[in-house]
């Protein structure tokens, strides 16, 4: 039972870890990716994002026409997102600085979403265009 | 017979199973992943088999129990060898090739040996217990190194994409079955948790998949943007 008590932990600690860096290389991604000036106006975001446009720029995204390139994406950073919201609300508490580092990682994650956002609006016009030349 | 939900997780697996090969094979990628396809094929080809035997003896027979801890033991061994053949791509640059092969080599006997040690006083079975025992081990051995290859990746900056997802998807399957184990211990096969093993199992090639699908070869990212705690 000990045993099992000790390698659930430990399995945890690093299902945590694999996890955080798994979602910040989804992130690293789209990091060095322009927004459009479009999606700035829109959303909000000038040069960087903040942790608060994360629900914003999500809402936006329910808007625009799904593409299924980004979807999955999109889920597991959205799980991140609720991740770190927790993490914030029942830790930061403790650990005062577990706040501005998950504030910094939800900037991330509203990058993210405003880069699929600027994805999705290219993606749709490229369509009409399409339609249009039909 | 399986239920519903078994069917719909064994019938998504072996999807993205097959997602991953036609993708690996799409993108030029077959030989340089060889082993990662390999793994999924054989585990491709295991699945089918397992559903056609439960299908024609039935759950409780001793041929689906056999072919069950056998194949699932040769599957451990196959994805011990992916995980190794991931090492070659990391270290390939340090031409550490000779050195890793040789160390998978002692580890993979030390653990069979290991395993052998265990499942030794036991009269009944021992073949049996010993595949079971060495597919376990092997899953243990396997979190290890990949916690060992994510260090060697952050320490020597590694920037291509594609490998870097690949390891890190296999950091998530190796701990998530690693807790999952544990959790059955504690409560028993029950609920949920039933579902987590073999739902594990689809994410491992779904994750796969994407990361064939989106990047290329060429992809690249800052290495300093992975470390969970920034330095």
């Amino acid at each position: 039972m000990m045993m099992a008590a000790l390698i659930f932990v430990a399995s945890l600690a690093t299902l945590w870890m694999f996890f955080v860096s798994y979602c910040r290389s989804l992130m690293a991604s789209s990091s060095r990716h322009p927004l459009s000036a479009e999606v700035r106006d829109v959303t909000g975001i000038r040069t960087v994002a903040s942790a608060g446009d994360y629900r914003r720029v999500t809402q936006l995204l329910q808007l625009c026409p799904d593409r299924q390139e980004d979807r999955t994406g999109l889920q597991a950073v959205s799980i991140y997102h609720s991740f770190l919201t927790a993490t914030r609300q029942m830790f930061a508490w403790i650990v005062p600085s577990l706040r501005s580092w998950a504030e910094h990682e939800q900037a991330g994650c509203a990058y993210f979403a405003a880069v699929a956002l600027d994805r999705r609006i290219a993606h749709n016009r490229e369509m009409l265009a399409q339609q249009d030349n039909f | 017979m399986p239920g519903s939900i078994d069917l719909i997780i064994w019938f998504l697996g072996t999807a993205f199973e097959l997602t991953f090969v036609v993708c690996s094979l799409a993108r030029k990628s077959f030989l340089r992943y060889f082993f990662l396809n390999l793994y999924l094929l054989l585990s491709m080809t295991v699945s089918i088999g397992r559903f056609f035997i439960l299908w024609s003896s039935g759950q409780g027979s001793d041929q689906y129990m056999y072919f069950y801890f056998y194949s699932d033991a040769l599957l451990t061994v196959a994805l011990f060898v992916a995980l190794i053949s991931l090492y070659s791509h990391v270290l390939g640059e340090l031409r550490a090739g000779e050195y890793v092969k040789w160390g998978a080599v002692f580890l993979l006997l030390g653990t069979a040996g290991f395993s052998y040690a265990v499942v030794a006083q036991s009269a009944t079975r021992l073949s049996t217990s010993f595949a079971y025992e060495l597919s376990q081990n092997l899953y243990f051995v396997g979190l290890v190194l990949t916690y060992i290859l994510w260090g060697a990746v952050l320490k020597l900056r590694e920037t291509r994409t594609r490998p870097v997802q690949i390891i890190l998807s296999l950091g998530l399957y190796f701990s998530g079955y690693a807790a999952s184990y544990a959790l059955a211990n504690f409560s028993g096969k029950h609920g949920i948790i039933q579902y987590i093993c073999p739902a594990l199992g689809c994410f491992l090639p779904l994750s796969w998949s994407l990361t064939m699908l989106r990047y290329t070869e060429e992809s690249r990212l800052v290495p300093a943007q992975l470390l969970a705690v920034p330095r």
